[in-house]
């Protein structure tokens, strides 16, 4: 369950992150969804793309890359769709640590992607509330 | 006119100071022998007798000591009496694990003292000043090293120690201090601390000041001189030989006069161990000539500098040596502490990550500014900002408790610390300390 992000370490000077894009893309990888944190030092640059190892094998030559488990839940294309997400995962007490959306190619919903400090409990919560949720199979079919 | 402490031996000519040295050696020597077990060794290894010592002269004779020495004999090796005749233990800021310890009997406390008072009355000392002592007290030699300098002139002493700068101010205005003896970055630090209270120079009662501990440059003393208000003295000095006041500077500024009656000093080629002569830049080497607790013969310091006879406008007859001009060993002083590289790398290691990694020192304000770059391995890296600051906060703890002093630490990308022809630069010093 839940869906595999690389997380890659980017140096903080400009350049970094558009020759990370280039490799991605140089290599035929779609980018399914991205986003960037900054701490002082440096970047970090989260990825949804359609070929872990791939991305992996060609972002390693410059940096670490690493893999994360996150949940990718659907959500419709309406007001209060991320609140109802949100609230369950409330109700749970599990920690978020970071989130980020994407659209997805069907129209009219969008899937939020959660980092959390208990992948399992709150996979299995989402479920039991009817909130659907990517596996890595359901990206490919995706993407 | 110069103020002397000991006139005598201070201004004795060249043959008398000569005479009290071929003495002083010949018995410091022949005590190292019968009682330091680790030096006779050195003696035998190299087939050099007591009696091979004759004069001053002789000294290239013996075995070089070094840090590694210290640190193997660590803590009673290098002993020179029994523990019951030694009256105090002073030791050396930060160095990796075992650090330097160094026993006194009263007669070697006496000695130190009188040195420091030797600088002291050189920056014009007398029994009627008020003399804030505002380096560390404690195991480091600072404090506790001009404190007896300071009985001994007579003035009246106020032990601060270093920190609290309010009351630092505060009693240096309230009870008139003449004389300030700090590391020179943090007189620099009072001088600025009084201009934001508005506090012109002249306001205070400072006449001189005694910096030492760390590496100072020319412009950094005109700034110290104009801040306070006061002629600012260099001096020197290691826990190894005893502390502060081995050499001290007088009014003409250039250069610190040597203790010769109780400190022979070579300079020497560090690679090839041999003597070069008066005015060549090289390793200061240091020889006890009465010391009873810590003996040490030619102890390497690693301090580059050169050596002087010219004659001195203050009447001091003994040899000067410049300020040290660099280190002989990838030593750096940072805020007055003392930190080698490789206790760095250690403490990377122990914490599991690379060993690749960059200091930077810089001066900024005139405090030094102390940044370690480290580069993240896969298996430590975290995407989640938390554990980054989490994981630079403990390095920041372990470096702390090794080196004494907390760098900043930035962890970065793998392969972005600079490389000089595929070496990784260990370390960016920025603050042009030596010319």
């Amino acid at each position: 369950m839940a869906i595999t992000q690389l997380s890659a370490l980017l140096e903080n000077t400009p350049g970094t992150l558009y020759q990370a894009v280039s490799t991605i893309s140089d290599a035929g990888i779609n980018l399914r969804a991205l986003s960037v944190a900054d701490t002082r030092d440096f970047g970090i640059l989260r990825v949804i793309v359609s070929d872990v190892e791939k991305t992996k094998e060609v972002l390693s030559d410059s940096t670490i890359c690493t893999e994360t488990k996150v949940i990718a839940a659907k959500m419709s294309d309406q007001a209060g769709a991320l609140k109802k997400i949100l609230a369950v995962i409330q109700e749970t007490g599990v920690n978020i640590e970071y989130v980020y959306a994407f659209t997805s190619p069907v129209a009219g919903s969008a899937y939020v992607v959660l980092r959390v400090d208990d992948v399992e409990g709150a996979e299995e919560v989402l479920a039991r509330r009817g909130i659907e949720t990517l596996t890595d199979q359901d990206l490919e079919g995706l993407l | 006119m110069s103020n002397y402490y000991q006139k005598e031996i201070e201004t004795a000519s060249r043959e008398e100071i000569l005479k009290i040295q071929n003495e002083k050696i010949v018995k410091q020597v022949k005590h190292v022998y019968e009682n330091v077990p680790y030096y006779r060794n050195l003696m035998d290894q190299k087939g050099v007798k007591p009696e091979d010592i004759q004069s001053v002269d002789d000294i290239k004779k013996l075995p070089f000591l070094t840090k590694d020495d210290l640190r193997e004999a660590y803590p009673y090796g290098l002993l020179g009496t029994d523990l019951k005749n030694c009256v105090r233990i002073q030791s050396t800021s930060g160095t990796t694990g075992k650090r330097v310890v160094a026993f006194y009997t009263q007669h070697d406390v006496d000695i130190w003292e009188e040195c420091c008072a030797r600088a002291i009355m050189a920056a014009g000392g007398t029994s009627d000043d008020v003399c804030q002592v505002s380096y560390g007290y404690g195991l480091f030699t600072g404090g506790p090293g001009l404190n007896g300098g300071s009985h001994k002139v007579g003035c009246l002493t106020l032990p601060m120690s270093s920190g609290n700068t309010d009351r630092q101010l505060q009693f240096m205005m309230d009870l008139n201090a003449t004389i300030l003896c700090c590391t020179p970055s943090y007189a620099a630090y009072l001088g600025e601390s009084l201009a934001e209270r508005g506090y012109k120079p002249e306001d205070n009662k400072l006449k001189a000041g005694i910096f030492g501990a760390e590496p100072w440059t020319e412009e950094m003393r005109r700034s110290i001189e104009k801040s306070l208000g006061i002629k600012a003295y260099d001096i020197y000095g290691l826990t190894e030989t005893s502390g502060p006041g081995v050499s001290f500077e007088c009014e003409e500024q250039t250069g610190m006069h040597i203790n010769e009656d109780h400190f022979y000093a070579e300079i020497i080629d560090p690679k090839t161990g041999e003597v070069l002569p008066e005015g060549s830049k090289g390793e200061l080497v240091f020889t006890s000539l009465d010391k009873e607790g810590f003996p040490l013969l030619r102890y390497r310091t690693k301090d580059i500098c050169i050596l002087s006879r010219k004659k001195c406008s203050c009447g001091r007859t003994h040899v000067k040596m410049t300020k040290p001009l660099g280190r002989s060993d990838d030593m750096m002083i940072i805020r007055g502490v003392n930190v080698f590289p490789s206790q760095i790398e250690a403490v990377l290691l122990k914490e599991g990550y690379t060993p690749n990694y960059q200091i930077v020192v810089d001066r900024v304000n005139n405090t030094d500014t102390f940044d370690i770059y480290v580069e993240y391995s896969p298996e430590q890296f975290s995407d989640k900002i938390a554990v980054v600051q989490a994981q630079e906060k403990a390095l920041n703890g372990a470096m702390r408790s090794m080196l004494g002093i907390g760098p900043k630490i930035h962890l970065v990308a793998p392969k972005t610390i600079t490389r000089s022809e595929g070496k990784a630069v260990r370390v960016i010093d920025k603050r042009k300390l030596h010319d």
